[in-house]
């Protein structure tokens, strides 16, 4: 425990723990001290100067070393001739801070005129207006008039492209490092940096792309005035206009809490519309931080052009029809769900499955839930709690493109003391962090996992750590290599289950892909032959769109119900079509990786012509004479717990709950810790652990394909074409072509360079893509992009048949 | 007078390792790590009472003594940035007196546990950097330097990094940055380098003529160092004097020898029978001294030391004494001044890179006649906003020259803003 | 080619000078700049692999450092101390005689692209005032107590010495 420091802040006594700085001990007692360049989350560097204040020392006799005492008694307080900055002292005993002072005030005004002085004022053009820490502060402590000649002001480039995504105004940039800084120390990617000096300095980008970082969104909300912009904000609304919605992202395992800004718009008939995506505060989960998907592609399929709707009429002639096509397959009724319902959807249609005897599955490749569920993390895990003596494993993932918040959570843990292990088949951006990179062959992923506790370094590292927490992803594998891998894996933490920070984490491809394991809903592993002659029931799940070979399938069989927000291939073929709603338009629960249940709120009102999954569940199970809860979510959780004992305890009150988090985020002064949003509707609740011993099966080796085959592995890349991602107008120069990457090895055995395009043959299918390079890659492996229209579930033998480009549908 | 830093001036060859050893070199080292603890020669240091020759005036042994003795390694580094304007005592150390220098390198390695050294040069010093590096080799031939020096188990290593232009990397925190590899930018302080400093670890930081005293210093002793200068500021200074004089270099003297002995005796006097019009004995950085009539005498026999310039409104810094004189106006000199600390502003805090660039935009008005009275009073004003509030000392220097000028000679601006 | 094939032998050597990696970034890009007197950004990112670290950490030190430079200028950088020392002895005259000679102006390169007159700040030279340093690639020399006949003297031998490599 730190010792505990007491000092006396603007007259108020202040206790806080030792190391502590004084700005942070001001803020705890409600002073606010301006600050620019200083920001929670990362280390003081004292640059702007703005956060000025007097401060006062106990003065000690240094012939006797005690304390010089006022004719009072008290303690005689020495202040320092210069006036110091808050944000770079730390506390001690007996200090006296003053902030109020005229010599502070003054000091604190004079560096803000300076700040102003090459700042263009174009507020009332600027993105930030509204929102912007200097313009608040100008507003209250600067002069309205300037000293200094506004011709001679320094003239800047405005709208400076730095990537695809940021654009900066170089005039208003006040140089407080903050964005380069978060770039380098807390996401990992120094890809901004400063160049030339003095009054030249400029925040550059010389990477490939340009701002070459999935999390570059973050350096807007802390960058303390206008310069940093989005492009999917900019000029879009001025920030008084905006509510500001709740919600969980839902576009990976992670579950970041974010908020969605709203206002209403001619062009949406007067409607809500969500104008962008910012962070909510939980620091268990995101911190105050988000990822560029999330950001950028994580909403706009609320607004596709290509959204379902039925008019009243139609949904109650297809719910009818629905129903009576299941009433008629009986026990031929296939459900297949997608991974990004929630927990209450899942709910309902388990239970109308099961009321009919059909069969339920999830569309997904990836094994091990059963383990995860059991093995998973449970309450009072924090993966921003491991540190020194614990131990994180990640094996078969990247992170920085599945799941980017856990890459950044761990990489922090990793600095922070936690040992740090990554076992890949290739490189990952994680590898630079880790204190152990095992480097292994496609198909070697399980006997690497089993020989990780041997007698060295590593081995000890497992065994005998604190807390041992196991990531494993799906990189270069299908269901069968998922599966074995996460029983090797729960293998090393089996001896720990149910203690908090010990657990066995699955990197899914989906936002709820946990909370449908803990529902006990499995992954169809031969779908093709499932569907043949049934009655079909999809929900968010579009078979025939990601696979010729199940979209021939699906025509085979007896009928097809399709629901979902979108049109899609599979929606097209459909029998029957119901049109559901997009998580941002209703309420809900998803169940993170962390196994965390989190829940959504209605950001903006649901389209006309549409439902709630959990609600045409039900529509169709009394169709079919059975009995659902289907008008409220929070009621549909009530029956989850009263059945699943893992749910046993989570309602949505208690989900609603927040405590205290620090930094303090959200006041009016957005100089502290920026423009992502305190969090007052929750911050969820683990799932509970319960002992459900799992035998680990036997695990056997992935085959492993000939030294003469070319075979292709699938991956994830952050940006795909998957379906919530594609209405995304901006990611359109990411998502268009499918990039294979191989070892420039391969590539020249096929005679192939950088950037050709290729039709490549995987089971018998031809596909167009463009070649990368990727040295870290085994020769004869081909990367490919899951989600980017090729199908592939699995490891495959590939076939590269050309370097020319052929024509295909879609893009 | 013998020249114990300069000494060039009395042995020519003194660069010549054999002549440097005929001559006593490398005795002092050898004494020291044969026979003396650490600890002794940093007491011996300390007691000499030699303050830092790099412009802070910093009692050499006492900032030794700041380094933990609980974190390893050390690291001795040099300054030998020497960029500041008026400047140049330490080029010429090191291009004729290496041996002496390199040895007082060694020693202070030696007195805080340094097992390597590094000698960070203004990237301009290449010829300099390839000279050292020879005469490194030449010491580490002669025993003088790698492992197992004199037979004991203590080994040196000194390496020499060259800086690409950059008047910041002489503070102390930049260049440490520069040598990581970084952008030569100051550190927040605390924590202080002695305790993390050069690869996070505890660093003594001296420049390039503190460190050649020393083996004087060891060789004869405290007491002998302290018959030299005054009682406060002991010892010889290599005084840089340019400007308007006659002759213009370099000039080791005792501290406290006056003004009238550097700029008359060994300065020749003004050329063209011109008058003293302005001091600055701390180069571009310090506060202008007035000398007129009135004043001459009190300014010209104040004795050169750490304590009496100050009295007269300035500070000796690094003794870099730059003589303006009555041919030159003050608006002119302020405009250069300023024009060197906007182009070194590192950028890195906000008074200093906003209130330089202000600064250098009002002076260029009234220098260039289209100035008023009220730009006067802003600049003064700048100034003050600057001075004080920075993160490293190049703030506060960028408006010395101006303020003082601005108060002490009026009438050069009054002419100007009146024009 | 690439600096390392380039240069290998200098390359390892800088290497080998500092346990620290990314310390070696300033010599290896007076290296870069040895050939064409700039560095480009092809250099920029082969430090940066070398290193470990990210193109955009070693063009901040280009851009950081006066020495170093992005673009491409004259054969040779004339780079006269304009300072206040300097300027007290008469720089401000020679350099505007200088630039009258060469037919430049400051921040110019001669029609024949072998000078750039450049003004910078003190080079630690003021008592051998008028003075400047030639920058060519990696190389800087310094040139002292220089009167305008003799500095065209010495362009004069530049010139002859580059025809002569020719
Ligand atoms: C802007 C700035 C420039 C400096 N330049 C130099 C320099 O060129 N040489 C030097 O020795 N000290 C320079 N210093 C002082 C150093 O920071 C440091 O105090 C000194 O090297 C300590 O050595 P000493 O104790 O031996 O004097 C500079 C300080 C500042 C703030
Ligand atoms: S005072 Fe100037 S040089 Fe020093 S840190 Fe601030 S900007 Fe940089
Ligand atoms: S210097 Fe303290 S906030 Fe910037």
């Amino acid at each position: 425990m730190a010792k505990t420091i007491t000092l006396t802040i603007d007259n108020t006594k202040v206790s806080v723990p030792e190391g502590t700085l004084v700005v942070d001990a001001a803020k705890k007692v409600g002073v606010d001290i301006p600050v620019f360049c200083y920001h929670p989350k990362m280390e003081p560097v004292g640059m702007c100067r703005q956060c000025l204040v007097e401060i006062g020392r106990p003065m000690f006799d240094r012939a006797t070393g005690q304390p010089v005492l006022e004719a009072d008694g008290s303690p005689k307080i020495q202040f320092m001739p210069k006036l110091e900055t808050a944000c770079t002292n730390t506390v001690s005993d007996g200090m006296v801070v003053l902030t109020e002072t005229e010599r502070a005030k003054a000091g604190q005004k004079e560096i803000l005129e300076l700040l102003l002085t090459n700042h263009p004022l174009d507020c009332p053009i600027c993105d930030k207006g509204g929102e912007c820490p200097l313009q608040n502060l100008t507003l209250e402590h600067g002069s309205d008039q300037s000293r200094f000649n506004f011709a001679d002001k320094q003239h800047q480039e405005k709208n400076v492209a730095l990537g695809d995504m940021i654009f900066i105004d170089r005039e208003r940039c006040i140089q407080c490092a903050r964005c380069i800084r978060f770039q380098d120390k807390i996401a990992g990617d120094a890809v901004l940096g400063f160049y030339q000096r003095g009054r030249n300095t400029d925040v550059v980008t010389f990477s490939e792309p340009g701002f070459d970082s999935v999390f570059s969104g973050n350096t807007t909300d802390i960058c303390p005035v206008g310069a940093l912009t989005t492009v999917d904000f900019r000029f879009g609304a001025r920030p008084w206009e905006l509510k500001n919605a709740p919600s969980i992202c839902s576009q990976c395992p992670v579950g970041c809490n974010v908020t969605y800004n709203v206002r209403r718009e001619a062009k949406s008939g007067g409607g809500y519309v969500i104008k962008r995506a910012l962070p909510r505060q939980n620091e268990q989960v995101n911190e105050i931080w988000m990822c560029d998907k999330g950001r950028f592609a994580g909403y706009h399929y609320t607004e596709s052009p290509s959204r379902l709707h039925l008019d009243d009429a139609e949904f109650a002639a297809n719910i009818k029809k629905a129903g009576e096509l299941i009433i008629s397959a009986k026990s031929d009724l296939v459900v297949l769900v997608g991974e990004r319902l929630t927990n209450e959807d899942l709910f309902n249609l388990k239970s109308l499955t099961a009321g009919v005897k059909g069969q339920i599955y999830s569309y997904s490749n990836m094994g091990g839930g059963e383990l995860t569920a059991s093995y998973g993390l449970t309450s009072g895990s924090d993966l921003g709690a491991l540190g020194k003596g614990d131990t994180i494993l990640v094996v078969s993932s990247d992170l920085y493109n599945e799941a980017p918040i856990w890459h950044l959570r761990l990489k922090a843990a990793a600095q922070r003391g936690a040992t740090l292990i990554v076992a890949n088949a290739r490189d990952t951006k994680l590898d630079k962090f880790a204190s152990f990179v095992v480097r292994f062959a496609y198909g070697d992923e399980v006997q690497t996992v089993n020989g990780l506790t041997g007698k060295d370094k590593i081995g000890s590292a497992i065994t005998e750590a604190k807390n041992l927490v196991v990531f494993y992803g799906s990189d270069g594998l299908g269901f069968d290599g998922t599966n074995e891998v996460a029983n090797a894996c729960a293998a090393l933490i089996k001896n720990r289950v149910g203690k908090p920070n010990n657990g066995l984490v699955g990197v899914w491809q989906s936002a709820n892909s946990q909370g449908v394991w803990e529902l006990g809903i499995k992954p169809a592993t031969n779908l093709a032959d499932l569907v043949k002659g049934k009655v079909v029931y999809l929900v968010a799940a579009d078979p025939a769109g990601d696979s010729p070979a199940l979209s021939e399938a699906l025509a085979s069989a007896k009928a097809v119900i399709a629901q979902d927000v979108l049109e899609t291939a599979t929606t097209a073929m459909a029998t029957v079509v119901l049109a559901a709603q997009t998580h941002t338009e209703r309420e809900g629960t998803f169940t993170s990786g962390e196994r965390r249940v989190q829940r959504l709120y209605q950001a903006v009102p649901a389209h006309k012509g549409t439902k709630a999954d959990f609600a045409i569940a039900a529509e169709i199970a009394h169709a079919c004479g059975i009995e659902l809860e289907g008008k409220s979510p929070m009621l549909v959780m009530k029956k989850i717990a009263a059945v699943e004992k893992t749910f046993a305890k989570i309602s949505y009150g208690d989900l609603a709950k927040v405590t205290e988090q620090w930094p303090e985020v959200g006041k009016g002064d957005l100089y502290f810790g920026g423009s992502s949003y305190k969090n007052t509707q929750g911050l969820g609740t683990h799932l509970a652990y319960v002992s459900n011993f799992i035998k680990l099966s036997e695990v056997k080796t992935t085959p492993r394909f000939g030294e003469d085959v070319v075979f292709a592995v699938p991956v994830t890349k952050l940006f795909d074409q998957g379906t919530t991602v594609k209405p995304a107008q901006n990611l359109q120069d990411r998502i268009s072509q499918a990039r294979i990457a191989m070892n420039p090895a391969t590539a020249e055995k096929f005679g192939l360079v950088v950037g050709d395009s290729v039709e490549i043959k995987l089971d018998g299918i031809a596909y167009a893509a463009i070649v990368k390079m990727d040295r870290s890659v085994a020769t004869g492996v081909v990367l490919v992009p899951r989600s980017f229209g090729i199908s592939i579930t699995k490891p495959s033998a590939v076939e590269i048949l050309s370097k020319q480009p052929i024509h295909v549908g879609g893009n | 007078m013998e020249h114990f830093l300069l000494r060039h001036l009395d042995i020519a060859d003194i660069n010549d390792i054999n002549i440097y050893k005929q001559n006593g070199g490398f005795e002092s080292l050898k004494k020291a790590v044969t026979i003396m603890q650490p600890q002794q020669v940093t007491d011996e240091v300390k007691a000499s009472g030699l303050r830092g020759r790099g412009g802070a005036g910093f009692p050499t042994g006492v900032k030794w003594s700041f380094l933990p003795n609980n974190i390893w390694p050390h690291y001795v580094v040099c300054n030998a940035d020497e960029s500041e304007p008026g400047t140049f005592k330490d080029r010429e150390i090191m291009e004729r007196n290496p041996f002496q220098f390199l040895e007082g390198v060694a020693l202070a390695c030696y007195a805080v546990g340094a097992n390597e050294g590094y000698i960070y040069l203004r990237g301009e010093f290449l010829h300099v950097q390839e000279y050292l590096d020879k005469c490194i080799g030449e010491m580490e031939a002669a025993g003088a330097l790698g492992e197992k020096l004199f037979g004991t188990s203590y080994n040196l290593k000194l390496k020499t990094h060259l800086g690409a232009g950059a008047y910041i990397c002489g503070e102390e925190t930049a260049l440490l940055e520069s040598i990581e590899g970084k952008r030569g930018q100051p550190r927040v302080r605390p924590p202080f380098p002695a305790v993390v400093g050069l690869y996070g670890k505890p660093t003594v930081i001296n420049n390039v003529e503190t460190l050649t005293n020393l083996p004087f210093i060891v060789e004869k002793g405290a007491a002998w160092y302290r018959t030299l200068g005054t009682e406060k500021s002991p010892g010889v200074k290599v005084i840089s004097l340019s400007g308007n004089v006659n002759k213009p270099g370099n000039y080791e003297l005792q501290l406290g020898t006056t003004f009238r002995e550097l700029i008359y005796t060994h300065g020749g006097g003004i050329p063209d029978g011109r008058k003293v019009k302005g001091i600055m004995p701390a180069g571009a950085s310090s506060s202008i001294i007035r000398v007129d009539d009135s004043t001459f005498d009190t300014v010209m026999d104040t004795p050169m030391d750490y304590e009496n310039v100050q009295n007269i409104g300035s500070l000796l810094g690094s003794a870099s004494v730059i003589i303006i004189d009555d041919s030159h106006d003050m608006d002119w000199v302020i405009n250069k001044t300023v024009h060197f600390f906007k182009h070194e502003s590192c950028g890195k805090c906000t008074p200093c890179r906003d209130g330089n660039y202000w600064m250098l935009n009002i002076v260029e008005r009234i220098h260039e006649g289209h100035g008023s009275q009220k730009d006067l009073t802003l600049l003064k004003s700048v100034a003050n906003q600057v001075n004080g509030k920075c993160l490293c000392a190049l703030g506060d220097f960028s408006t010395m020259a101006v303020s003082s000028a601005l108060e002490r000679f009026p009438e050069d601006f009054d002419k100007k803003v009146k024009a | 080619m690439s600096l390392k094939e380039k240069y290998s032998e200098e390359v390892n050597a800088i290497f080998a000078k500092y346990e620290n990696k990314r310390s070696a970034v300033m010599p290896l890009l007076y290296l870069a700049q040895r050939e064409g007197g700039y560095v480009t950004k092809e250099s920029m990112a082969e430090i940066a692999e070398m290193l470990e670290i990210e193109t955009t950490e070693v063009a901040s030190i280009v851009g950081f450092y006066s020495l170093y430079h992005d673009e491409k200028a004259g054969k040779y950088r004339m780079q006269v101390c304009a300072d206040l020392p300097c300027a007290l002895r008469g720089a401000d005259k020679f350099l505007e005689s200088l630039c009258q000679n060469l037919g430049v102006k400051v921040g110019e390169t001669t029609s024949d692209g072998l000078v750039t007159v450049e003004s910078v700040m003190c080079l630690a030279g003021c008592d051998k005032a008028p003075m400047f340093q030639l920058q060519e690639g990696d190389r800087v020399t310094y040139h002292e107590n220089m009167t305008v006949d003799r500095t065209m003297e010495l362009v004069e031998a530049l010139k002859a010495a580059g025809k002569e490599v020719k």
